[in-house]
């Protein structure tokens, strides 16, 4: 509040550095606010997704872990969350994703999908 | 067998159309199939490099490795198409002139050739890196060397079959407007390049993703669907495209079309007329 006070009293270039101070102030702590990230686990056991349907936060920073518990490799796709990532056969891979909107996001397994298919359900 | 195949194919395909459009454009070329095979042979070897390291390259740089990897080697090829397509823009009417006089008997000059090799080893690379990963994972789960190597033969075959259907159909262009037209074609598929670059950016959370989609029009043309993965690779096509990828798009666009006018008077630039030919013999 006070600062806002001296931005409005004061002139020049003082109230215009002042005005970006604020601005880069608040545009600091909304990236703060949207790191907050939430962690989900997936499986990829037989080829196919564990569980098939998981549940996420809507407007949140998700980082999801998808272990392949298969000895193949797999690819972990997903064009509704514009995402293409191999996770070799005993591997971890982190999926950044989000903050995404209420919703039904496929995804699948590129190499298996006659089996692996699952949906991300965010809400 | 057929599922290996259609695995094979989609990703043999991708690699095709690529190969196709710069074979295109170096038409008339001498040794260019050379230089189109050592692309080729380059880009086999380090799918097998690739595919091996995998779990290192996916290790690496706490979790992003490959997305970074994918999105260097996406902007490397963009780079190489950009540089390409703003030198043919400057030679390509002398090309097409000599073509027609000397009958392909073109002097290549200091065309960047190379360039155009890396494309190609770069477009190989990276889809060929999924078929080894995805044909190892086959091999360990017991399909047998029958199966295996029919998939791959029916994916190869079938996928090279369609580039080169590419290929002929673009040689149908008239002469006139050929290099100005496999030029454009150069320009979407760069555009097209940068736009997958930025995705993997957005994945890696190195940029911010400007809207997670700009738009949908997945029910209309999936990504998926053989037209959209065609259109994908050839101008860029995606059904629900990220902010940042669009920008990428535009801005490898503009900046190749740029590139081109001002360094390769093409067309409707006024001063074309008065700037001196320096190759024009």
């Amino acid at each position: 509040m006070r600062t806002i006070i001296i931005s409005v009293t004061d002139k020049g270039i003082k109230n215009v550095m002042l005005r970006w101070i604020l601005l880069i102030a608040l545009m600091s702590f909304a990236a703060a606010a949207q790191a907050l990230e939430y962690e989900a686990k997936l499986a990829i056991r037989d080829h196919k997704f564990d569980p098939a349907e998981l549940s996420v936060p809507a407007n949140t920073k998700i980082k999801l872990l998808v272990e392949n518990q298969d000895a193949t490799p797999e690819e972990f796709e997903s064009s509704d969350l514009n995402r293409e990532k191999v996770v070799v056969g005993k591997g971890t891979i982190t999926v950044l994703l989000g903050p995404l909107d209420a919703g039904k996001y496929h995804f699948f397994g590129d190499f298996h999908q006659e089996t692996a298919q699952g949906d991300l359900i965010v809400k | 067998m057929l599922g290996t195949g259609l695995l094979v194919f989609r990703e043999v395909l991708e690699a095709a159309l690529i190969v196709s459009i710069v074979c295109a454009a170096t038409r008339g070329v001498p040794h260019r199939g050379r230089w189109v095979s050592f692309g080729i042979a380059a880009g086999v070897i380090g799918a097998i490099l690739v595919a091996f390291f995998a779990d290192a390259i996916s290790q690496a740089v706490s979790g992003i490795g490959q997305e970074l990897f994918n999105a260097t080697v996406l902007l490397a090829a963009v780079v190489m198409i950009a540089w390409h397509a703003i030198w043919m823009s400057s030679h390509g009417r002398e090309l097409a002139t000599q073509m027609k006089s000397v009958g392909g008997d073109v002097q290549s000059g200091k065309r960047p050739l190379s360039a155009l090799l890396i494309v190609v080893a770069i477009a190989v690379l990276r889809e060929g890196s999924e078929i080894v990963l995805f044909l190892y994972g086959q091999a360990a789960s017991g399909a047998g060397p029958l199966a295996i190597a029919g998939g791959i033969g029916i994916g190869i075959v079938c996928g090279v079959l369609v580039g080169f259907l590419l290929y002929f159909g673009l040689l149908g262009i008239p002469m006139r407007y050929f290099f100005s037209a496999t030029n454009w074609l150069m320009l979407l598929l760069a555009a097209g390049l940068a736009s997958q670059a930025a995705g993997f950016l957005i994945q890696a959370d190195v940029l911010p993703a400007f809207g997670n989609r700009v738009w949908d029009s997945s029910a209309l043309l999936s990504n998926g669907s053989l037209v959209g993965k065609t259109l994908h690779t050839l101008i860029g096509y995606d059904a629900q495209p990220a902010g940042m990828q669009l920008l990428f798009y535009a801005v490898t666009a503009v900046a190749i079309a740029v590139g081109m006018k001002v360094w390769g008077g093409v067309k409707t630039s006024p001063s074309r007329v008065a700037r001196p030919h320096a190759h024009a013999s």
